[in-house]
């Protein structure tokens, strides 16, 4: 029943997902959209398990009063509060659900991805002293790109926006084809290893 | 309160700080209540409870109180002596997910990839694209080479394997120069909203 139940589901259903791309029928593509549904509302519930966690975690750290214990109280409540503005009051434009997010989590979350910028530079000067031949492509492809997507690229040498576009187009996408071919290989061979059951660690430990 | 925000975030760059700490705990419990309520309405509303009770007129679909049955076998992970029990919704997933990428990535990555790379290596009276596309069939071609571990590289096949990575590091310069790029303009984007929508500097 813990093992070999959970191999059958997931072979049943990795078959029959599969089967969905050979089987042309209508009612078999309803059926497949129904029993895709089951999956999203799966997964939603795996959010509850989520936000579960996060109280689980940050009560025990609140309860013992544990070093910054009030960010994980302003923590705990900054979620209650927009989880009760949500549920109750809806998402939709307009709602105090919306105003929060659009005050509080879009800027902050720009602010967090543009200070990411600081620590790639910081990082790639890192990266570039290793003196390589490769380590030079990519410090010089990444200049180019750069120089050539922004106004001052055109004003050093004309046709630099097109140089930038034909980096791109082609030594560029010569590698990113042999990423995407070497990866569908690994998720075919890897999806494969699943459905057989040859693949378990998503069931954990016994 | 944007503002106040952002300056919190940035503190950041100085040190970590009693300012900077609070926003991320903000943010973190924010977001987590900002998703979760998202995938509420978008997911459990709108495919169970909608499909269980439907507006006037549609048919109930209990078929959907499957999904709400495996949903609740997911919750079981929690009481620890029946938490087995979550396996069976997780193989689920993972088997249909498993099966659906299978076909996914073998039809868009696999195929169109390879069916794309196979070009005419002499384009007449264009020798633009004749050099294009042997660089593009020949940078491939080594990069595959460099994925395939099965064979020690050394050699022919090695000197073949580092033209690869060559090419790999091209495409990792660029995706790294969109990258910077992209953080550039959203700071910028944080910047013009300090100093232009809220001190009013920039006009």
């Amino acid at each position: 029943m813990r093992k070999e139940v959970p191999l059958i589901i997931t072979f049943l259903a990795g078959a029959f997902f599969i089967a969905d791309y050979f089987i042309p029928h209508t009612g078999f593509s309803d059926l497949a959209a129904k029993i895709n549904g089951w999956a999203i509302i799966v997964l939603a519930a795996s959010y509850i398990l989520g936000v579960l966690n996060i109280l689980r975690i940050n009560y025990g750290r609140v309860a013992k009063r544990e070093k910054d214990w009030i960010l994980k109280l302003i923590l705990v409540l900054c979620m209650f509060f927009m989880l009760g503005a949500g549920i109750f009051g809806g998402i939709t434009e307009g709602t105090l659900f919306d105003w929060f997010f659009v005050n509080t989590f879009t800027p902050m979350q720009a602010t967090m991805f543009a200070l990411l910028a600081f620590y790639i530079a910081s990082a790639a000067f890192r990266a570039f002293r290793v003196r390589t031949v490769q380590a030079a492509l990519l410090a010089i492809t990444a200049v180019l790109v750069m120089i050539g997507r922004v106004p001052i690229g055109e004003t050093i040498w004309k046709s630099f926006p097109d140089f930038t576009e034909w980096i791109m187009n082609v030594p560029q996408l010569a590698g990113k084809r042999a990423i995407l071919i070497g990866a569908a290989l690994g998720a075919i061979a890897t999806g494969l290893k699943v459905i057989t059951g040859l693949e378990r660690t998503y069931m954990g430990q016994d | 309160m944007g503002a106040f925000l952002t300056l919190g975030i940035i503190s950041f760059l100085y040190k970590d700080n009693p300012w900077y700490k609070f926003c991320e705990a903000l943010f973190v419990g924010i977001s987590a209540g900002y998703w979760f309520c998202t995938v509420f309405w978008s997911q459990f509303v709108a495919k169970l409870w909608d499909n269980i009770y439907p507006t006037a007129g549609q048919p109930r679909q209990y078929v959907y109180l499957v999904g709400g049955i495996l949903g609740l076998m997911m919750l079981l992970r929690l009481v620890p002596k029946i938490g087995w029990f979550s396996r069976w919704p997780l193989a689920f997933v993972v088997g249909g997910t498993a099966g659906a990428y299978l076909i996914g990535y073998a039809l868009s990555n696999g195929m169109k990839q390879v069916k794309s790379t196979i070009l005419p290596l002499w384009v007449s009276g264009n020798l633009n694209a004749t050099v294009g596309n042997i660089i593009l069939v020949v940078g491939t071609f080594c990069g595959l080479i460099y994925f395939f571990f099965s064979k020690e590289q050394k050699g022919t096949y090695g000197k073949v394997a580092k033209l690869g990575i060559f090419f790999l590091m091209i495409t990792f310069g660029a995706s790294f120069g969109y990258t910077v790029m992209a953080r550039m303009s959203l700071l910028i984007g944080r910047m013009d909203f300090l100093f232009g929508t809220w001190l009013g500097l920039i006009k």
